[in-house]
Protein backbone atom coordinates (compact mmCIF):
# COMPACT_ATOMS: atom_id res chain seq x y z
CA UNK A 1 0.00 0.00 0.00
CA UNK A 2 2.88 2.31 0.86
CA UNK A 3 4.43 1.77 -2.58
CA UNK A 4 1.09 2.48 -4.25
CA UNK A 5 0.61 5.68 -2.26
CA UNK A 6 4.16 6.64 -3.13
CA UNK A 7 3.56 6.01 -6.84
CA UNK A 8 0.50 8.27 -6.67
CA UNK A 9 2.67 10.98 -5.11
CA UNK A 10 5.37 10.53 -7.79
CA UNK A 11 2.75 10.83 -10.54
CA UNK A 12 1.21 13.89 -8.90
CA UNK A 13 4.63 15.56 -8.75
CA UNK A 14 5.34 14.63 -12.37
CA UNK A 15 1.95 15.95 -13.53
CA UNK A 16 2.44 19.20 -11.65
CA UNK A 17 5.89 19.44 -13.23
CA UNK A 18 4.49 18.88 -16.73
CA UNK A 19 1.81 21.53 -16.20
CA UNK A 20 4.36 24.02 -14.86
CA UNK A 21 6.88 23.31 -17.66
CA UNK A 22 4.29 23.76 -20.38
CA UNK A 23 2.36 26.56 -18.75
CA UNK A 24 5.35 28.73 -17.89
CA UNK A 25 7.55 27.61 -20.85
CA UNK A 26 10.32 26.59 -18.46
CA UNK A 27 13.45 25.03 -19.98
CA UNK A 28 13.30 22.08 -17.54
CA UNK A 29 11.48 18.83 -18.51
CA UNK A 30 8.33 18.00 -16.49
CA UNK A 31 9.80 15.02 -14.59
CA UNK A 32 12.79 17.16 -13.52
CA UNK A 33 10.48 19.83 -12.09
CA UNK A 34 8.57 16.98 -10.46
CA UNK A 35 11.78 15.77 -8.85
CA UNK A 36 12.47 19.24 -7.43
CA UNK A 37 8.90 19.47 -6.15
CA UNK A 38 9.22 16.05 -4.48
CA UNK A 39 12.52 17.10 -2.91
CA UNK A 40 10.70 20.01 -1.30
CA UNK A 41 7.78 17.78 -0.23
CA UNK A 42 10.13 15.34 1.51
CA UNK A 43 10.65 17.94 4.22
CA UNK A 44 7.17 16.81 5.30
CA UNK A 45 7.65 13.55 7.29
CA UNK A 46 4.29 11.95 6.31
CA UNK A 47 5.32 11.50 2.66
CA UNK A 48 8.72 9.89 3.35
CA UNK A 49 7.66 6.27 3.95
CA UNK A 50 5.42 5.90 0.87
CA UNK A 51 7.85 7.80 -1.39
CA UNK A 52 10.74 5.65 -0.16
CA UNK A 53 8.81 2.45 -0.86
CA UNK A 54 7.84 3.49 -4.40
CA UNK A 55 11.28 4.94 -5.20
CA UNK A 56 13.04 1.76 -4.05
CA UNK A 57 10.90 -0.39 -6.36
CA UNK A 58 11.40 1.91 -9.36
CA UNK A 59 15.11 2.57 -8.86
CA UNK A 60 15.99 -1.09 -8.13
CA UNK A 61 14.63 -2.06 -11.53
CA UNK A 62 15.74 1.12 -13.28
CA UNK A 63 17.71 -0.70 -15.98
CA UNK A 64 14.61 -2.61 -17.14
CA UNK A 65 12.96 0.71 -18.01
CA UNK A 66 15.60 1.40 -20.70
CA UNK A 67 14.84 -1.77 -22.65
CA UNK A 68 11.94 -0.51 -24.85
CA UNK A 69 13.97 2.54 -25.95
CA UNK A 70 17.06 0.38 -26.50
CA UNK A 71 15.16 -1.99 -28.76
CA UNK A 72 14.30 1.13 -30.81
CA UNK A 73 17.81 0.77 -32.22
CA UNK A 74 16.26 -1.42 -34.94
CA UNK A 75 14.38 1.59 -36.33
CA UNK A 76 17.63 3.53 -36.80
CA UNK A 77 19.73 0.85 -38.47
CA UNK A 78 20.03 3.08 -41.56
CA UNK A 79 21.69 5.99 -39.67
CA UNK A 80 23.77 3.55 -37.64
CA UNK A 81 24.80 1.68 -40.78
CA UNK A 82 25.82 4.91 -42.49
CA UNK A 83 27.86 6.34 -39.60
CA UNK A 84 28.38 3.14 -37.58
CA UNK A 85 32.16 3.15 -37.19
CA UNK A 86 32.37 6.89 -36.46
CA UNK A 87 29.45 6.75 -34.02
CA UNK A 88 31.05 3.85 -32.14
CA UNK A 89 34.31 5.80 -31.92
CA UNK A 90 32.56 8.97 -30.66
CA UNK A 91 30.49 7.08 -28.08
CA UNK A 92 33.49 5.14 -26.80
CA UNK A 93 35.81 8.16 -26.64
CA UNK A 94 33.35 10.53 -24.97
CA UNK A 95 32.27 7.91 -22.42
CA UNK A 96 35.88 7.22 -21.39
CA UNK A 97 36.67 10.96 -21.27
CA UNK A 98 33.58 11.61 -19.15
CA UNK A 99 34.26 8.79 -16.68
CA UNK A 100 37.93 9.74 -16.21
CA UNK A 101 37.30 13.49 -15.90
CA UNK A 102 34.43 13.04 -13.43
CA UNK A 103 36.26 10.56 -11.17
CA UNK A 104 39.53 12.51 -11.14
CA UNK A 105 37.80 15.88 -10.58
CA UNK A 106 35.85 14.58 -7.59
CA UNK A 107 38.96 12.90 -6.18
CA UNK A 108 40.92 16.14 -6.51
CA UNK A 109 38.17 18.24 -4.91
CA UNK A 110 37.49 16.08 -1.87
CA UNK A 111 40.18 16.61 0.76
CA UNK A 112 42.14 13.36 1.22
CA UNK A 113 41.29 13.08 4.92
CA UNK A 114 37.59 13.60 4.28
CA UNK A 115 37.57 11.47 1.15
CA UNK A 116 34.71 9.01 1.26
CA UNK A 117 35.79 5.53 2.20
CA UNK A 118 39.23 6.64 3.41
CA UNK A 119 40.29 4.46 6.32
CA UNK A 120 37.35 2.14 5.82
CA UNK A 121 39.42 0.03 3.46
CA UNK A 122 43.03 -0.16 2.32
CA UNK A 123 42.56 2.37 -0.47
CA UNK A 124 45.21 3.33 -3.03
CA UNK A 125 48.43 1.84 -1.76
CA UNK A 126 51.32 3.76 -3.31
CA UNK B 1 0.00 -25.84 -38.21
CA UNK B 2 -2.20 -23.24 -39.79
CA UNK B 3 -3.84 -22.47 -36.43
CA UNK B 4 -0.46 -22.04 -34.74
CA UNK B 5 0.49 -19.43 -37.33
CA UNK B 6 -2.84 -17.69 -36.88
CA UNK B 7 -2.43 -17.71 -33.12
CA UNK B 8 1.06 -16.17 -33.46
CA UNK B 9 -0.22 -13.51 -35.86
CA UNK B 10 -2.94 -12.64 -33.36
CA UNK B 11 -0.72 -12.64 -30.26
CA UNK B 12 2.20 -10.76 -31.80
CA UNK B 13 -0.14 -7.89 -32.74
CA UNK B 14 -1.52 -7.34 -29.20
CA UNK B 15 0.18 -5.24 -26.52
CA UNK B 16 0.51 -8.45 -24.53
CA UNK B 17 3.37 -9.56 -26.80
CA UNK B 18 5.69 -6.57 -26.24
CA UNK B 19 5.13 -6.54 -22.50
CA UNK B 20 5.53 -10.29 -22.04
CA UNK B 21 8.59 -10.51 -24.27
CA UNK B 22 10.30 -7.59 -22.50
CA UNK B 23 9.68 -8.82 -18.96
CA UNK B 24 10.45 -12.48 -19.65
CA UNK B 25 13.66 -11.74 -21.52
CA UNK B 26 14.80 -9.30 -18.83
CA UNK B 27 14.07 -11.74 -15.99
CA UNK B 28 16.09 -14.44 -17.78
CA UNK B 29 18.94 -12.02 -18.56
CA UNK B 30 18.99 -10.82 -14.94
CA UNK B 31 19.15 -14.44 -13.66
CA UNK B 32 22.05 -15.19 -16.04
CA UNK B 33 23.82 -11.99 -14.91
CA UNK B 34 23.53 -13.09 -11.25
CA UNK B 35 24.76 -16.57 -12.10
CA UNK B 36 27.83 -15.09 -13.83
CA UNK B 37 28.67 -13.07 -10.69
CA UNK B 38 27.52 -9.81 -12.30
CA UNK B 39 30.29 -9.78 -14.90
CA UNK B 40 30.11 -6.40 -16.74
CA UNK B 41 29.85 -8.07 -20.16
CA UNK B 42 26.77 -10.02 -19.00
CA UNK B 43 24.85 -6.73 -18.53
CA UNK B 44 21.14 -7.64 -18.52
CA UNK B 45 20.03 -4.55 -20.50
CA UNK B 46 22.55 -5.29 -23.25
CA UNK B 47 21.45 -8.90 -23.68
CA UNK B 48 17.73 -8.13 -23.33
CA UNK B 49 17.96 -5.45 -26.04
CA UNK B 50 19.98 -7.70 -28.37
CA UNK B 51 17.65 -10.67 -27.88
CA UNK B 52 14.50 -8.62 -28.45
CA UNK B 53 15.98 -6.80 -31.46
CA UNK B 54 16.87 -10.19 -32.98
CA UNK B 55 13.42 -11.59 -32.12
CA UNK B 56 11.64 -8.66 -33.78
CA UNK B 57 13.86 -8.86 -36.85
CA UNK B 58 13.46 -12.62 -37.25
CA UNK B 59 9.67 -12.56 -36.78
CA UNK B 60 9.31 -9.43 -38.92
CA UNK B 61 7.47 -7.66 -36.09
CA UNK B 62 7.37 -3.87 -36.60
CA UNK B 63 8.78 -1.81 -33.71
CA UNK B 64 5.47 0.12 -33.16
CA UNK B 65 3.70 -3.23 -32.58
CA UNK B 66 6.31 -4.17 -29.99
CA UNK B 67 6.18 -0.73 -28.41
CA UNK B 68 2.39 -0.85 -28.01
CA UNK B 69 3.08 -3.34 -25.21
CA UNK B 70 6.51 -2.15 -24.06
CA UNK B 71 5.23 1.42 -23.59
CA UNK B 72 3.83 0.42 -20.19
CA UNK B 73 7.41 -0.17 -19.02
CA UNK B 74 8.75 2.85 -20.90
CA UNK B 75 6.17 5.08 -19.21
CA UNK B 76 7.71 4.39 -15.79
CA UNK B 77 10.88 6.30 -16.78
CA UNK B 78 9.09 9.57 -15.95
CA UNK B 79 8.11 8.61 -12.37
CA UNK B 80 11.61 7.09 -11.99
CA UNK B 81 13.18 10.50 -12.69
CA UNK B 82 10.87 12.04 -10.06
CA UNK B 83 11.86 9.23 -7.67
CA UNK B 84 15.50 10.35 -7.86
CA UNK B 85 14.55 12.96 -5.26
CA UNK B 86 14.58 10.09 -2.74
CA UNK B 87 18.31 9.16 -2.89
CA UNK B 88 19.12 12.90 -3.00
CA UNK B 89 17.06 13.43 0.15
CA UNK B 90 18.65 10.45 1.91
CA UNK B 91 22.12 11.85 1.23
CA UNK B 92 21.22 15.43 2.14
CA UNK B 93 23.64 15.67 5.10
CA UNK B 94 26.55 14.49 2.99
CA UNK B 95 25.43 16.73 0.14
CA UNK B 96 25.35 19.75 2.41
CA UNK B 97 28.97 19.10 3.43
CA UNK B 98 30.32 18.28 -0.04
CA UNK B 99 27.93 20.19 -2.28
CA UNK B 100 30.60 22.29 -3.94
CA UNK B 101 32.94 19.38 -4.81
CA UNK B 102 30.06 17.19 -5.97
CA UNK B 103 28.44 19.91 -8.03
CA UNK B 104 31.75 20.93 -9.63
CA UNK B 105 32.65 17.32 -10.50
CA UNK B 106 29.20 16.75 -12.02
CA UNK B 107 29.48 19.96 -14.03
CA UNK B 108 33.05 19.37 -15.26
CA UNK B 109 32.50 15.67 -16.00
CA UNK B 110 29.15 16.15 -17.72
CA UNK B 111 30.51 18.98 -19.86
CA UNK B 112 33.58 16.91 -20.77
CA UNK B 113 31.38 14.02 -21.93
CA UNK B 114 28.95 16.18 -23.93
CA UNK B 115 31.70 18.46 -25.30
CA UNK B 116 34.01 15.63 -26.36
CA UNK B 117 31.12 13.82 -28.07
CA UNK B 118 30.02 16.89 -30.05
CA UNK B 119 33.57 17.92 -31.01
CA UNK B 120 34.74 14.42 -31.93
CA UNK B 121 31.55 13.83 -33.94
CA UNK B 122 32.02 17.16 -35.69
CA UNK B 123 35.67 16.40 -36.47
CA UNK B 124 34.57 13.07 -37.98
CA UNK B 125 32.03 14.85 -40.17
CA UNK B 126 28.76 13.72 -38.56
CA UNK B 127 25.73 15.86 -39.58
CA UNK B 128 24.25 18.41 -37.15
CA UNK B 129 21.06 16.50 -36.23
CA UNK B 130 23.23 13.53 -35.21
CA UNK B 131 25.53 15.84 -33.18
CA UNK B 132 22.49 17.35 -31.45
CA UNK B 133 21.32 13.82 -30.62
CA UNK B 134 24.77 12.93 -29.25
CA UNK B 135 25.06 15.95 -26.92
CA UNK B 136 22.63 14.81 -24.17
CA UNK B 137 23.67 11.15 -24.24
CA UNK B 138 24.98 11.12 -20.66
CA UNK B 139 21.57 12.17 -19.34
CA UNK B 140 18.97 9.55 -18.56
CA UNK B 141 16.99 8.56 -21.71
CA UNK B 142 13.64 10.36 -21.20
CA UNK B 143 15.37 13.67 -20.40
CA UNK B 144 17.90 13.15 -23.21
CA UNK B 145 15.01 12.83 -25.68
CA UNK B 146 13.51 16.14 -24.55
CA UNK B 147 16.85 17.93 -24.71
CA UNK B 148 17.69 16.52 -28.15
CA UNK B 149 14.39 17.81 -29.44
CA UNK B 150 15.14 21.31 -28.14
CA UNK B 151 18.59 21.18 -29.80
CA UNK B 152 17.21 20.11 -33.17
CA UNK B 153 18.24 16.47 -32.84
CA UNK B 154 16.27 13.25 -33.30
CA UNK B 155 14.72 12.20 -29.94
CA UNK B 156 14.57 8.45 -30.69
CA UNK B 157 18.20 8.48 -31.83
CA UNK B 158 19.22 10.41 -28.69
CA UNK B 159 17.54 7.73 -26.57
CA UNK B 160 19.47 5.00 -28.38
CA UNK B 161 22.76 6.92 -27.89
CA UNK B 162 21.93 7.34 -24.20
CA UNK B 163 21.31 3.60 -23.78
CA UNK B 164 24.54 2.77 -25.68
CA UNK B 165 26.53 5.24 -23.54
CA UNK B 166 25.03 3.64 -20.45
CA UNK B 167 26.11 0.21 -21.60
CA UNK B 168 29.63 1.28 -22.65
CA UNK B 169 30.16 2.90 -19.25
CA UNK B 170 28.83 -0.12 -17.36
CA UNK B 171 31.17 -2.37 -19.37
CA UNK B 172 34.32 -0.22 -19.18
CA UNK B 173 34.11 1.35 -15.71
CA UNK B 174 35.73 -1.50 -13.79
CA UNK B 175 38.87 -1.97 -15.90
CA UNK B 176 39.18 1.80 -16.43
CA UNK B 177 38.98 2.69 -12.72
CA UNK B 178 41.27 -0.20 -11.77
CA UNK B 179 43.80 1.16 -14.26
CA UNK B 180 43.51 4.69 -12.83
CA UNK B 181 43.58 3.37 -9.25
CA UNK B 182 40.28 5.04 -8.47
CA UNK B 183 39.25 2.66 -5.71
CA UNK B 184 36.71 4.38 -3.45
CA UNK B 185 33.24 3.09 -4.34
CA UNK B 186 31.83 6.61 -3.90
CA UNK B 187 34.10 8.02 -6.64
CA UNK B 188 33.43 5.09 -8.97
CA UNK B 189 29.68 5.28 -8.43
CA UNK B 190 29.56 9.05 -8.86
CA UNK B 191 31.48 8.94 -12.15
CA UNK B 192 29.42 6.05 -13.52
CA UNK B 193 26.12 7.70 -12.54
CA UNK B 194 27.27 11.01 -14.06
CA UNK B 195 28.23 9.55 -17.43
CA UNK B 196 26.19 6.38 -17.80
CA UNK B 197 23.01 7.63 -16.04
CA UNK B 198 20.43 4.99 -15.05
CA UNK B 199 22.25 2.01 -16.53
CA UNK B 200 25.47 3.00 -14.75
CA UNK B 201 23.55 3.66 -11.54
CA UNK B 202 21.86 0.26 -11.76
CA UNK B 203 25.26 -1.37 -12.19
CA UNK B 204 26.71 0.63 -9.25
CA UNK B 205 23.81 -0.30 -6.96
CA UNK B 206 24.49 -3.96 -7.61
CA UNK B 207 28.22 -3.66 -6.98
CA UNK B 208 28.32 -1.55 -3.78
CA UNK B 209 25.65 0.32 -1.75
CA UNK B 210 27.74 3.50 -1.36
CA UNK B 211 28.60 3.44 -5.06
CA UNK B 212 24.89 3.09 -5.80
CA UNK B 213 23.91 6.04 -3.61
CA UNK B 214 26.55 8.29 -5.18
CA UNK B 215 25.52 7.12 -8.65
CA UNK B 216 21.87 8.01 -7.96
CA UNK B 217 23.00 11.39 -6.64
CA UNK B 218 25.09 11.98 -9.78
CA UNK B 219 22.22 10.89 -12.00
CA UNK B 220 19.88 13.41 -10.38
CA UNK B 221 22.47 16.19 -10.61
CA UNK B 222 23.18 15.49 -14.30
CA UNK B 223 19.48 15.68 -15.11
CA UNK B 224 19.26 19.07 -13.41
CA UNK B 225 22.52 20.47 -14.81
CA UNK B 226 21.91 19.21 -18.33
CA UNK B 227 18.40 20.67 -18.44
CA UNK B 228 19.72 24.02 -17.30
CA UNK B 229 22.92 24.11 -19.37
CA UNK B 230 21.97 22.50 -22.69
CA UNK B 231 20.98 25.88 -24.19
CA UNK B 232 24.72 26.63 -24.17
CA UNK B 233 25.34 23.48 -26.21
CA UNK B 234 23.00 24.87 -28.84
CA UNK B 235 25.33 27.87 -29.06
CA UNK B 236 28.25 25.48 -29.64
CA UNK B 237 26.23 23.57 -32.25
CA UNK B 238 25.34 26.86 -33.93
CA UNK B 239 28.99 27.92 -34.10
CA UNK B 240 30.30 24.61 -35.50
CA UNK B 241 29.26 24.93 -39.16
CA UNK B 242 31.13 28.24 -39.39
CA UNK B 243 34.27 26.53 -38.11
CA UNK B 244 34.24 23.76 -40.68
CA UNK B 245 37.28 24.22 -42.91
Amino acid sequence: MDALRGLALLLLCQSTGEVAARGAHLPLPGPVLGMLLLLALLAWPVVRKPVGAAADVLLTHLSLLFVPVGVGVITHLAVIGEYGGRLALVLLLSTVVGLVVTALTLRALLPAAAAPGAGAEPASPG
Amino acid sequence: MQSVVELWVYLSATPLFGLTATLTTYVLAQATYQRLNQAPWANPVLWTVLTLALLLTLTDTPYPTYFSGAQFIHFLLGPAVVALAWPLWQRRAELRRRWLAVLAAALVGGSAAAGSAVLAGWALGLPLPVLASLAPKSVTAPVAMGIAQQLGGIPALAAVFAVLTGLIGALLAKPLFDLLRVRQPELRGFALGSISHGIGAARSMQVHPAAGAYAALALGLQVLLASLLMPFVSLLLGALPALRP
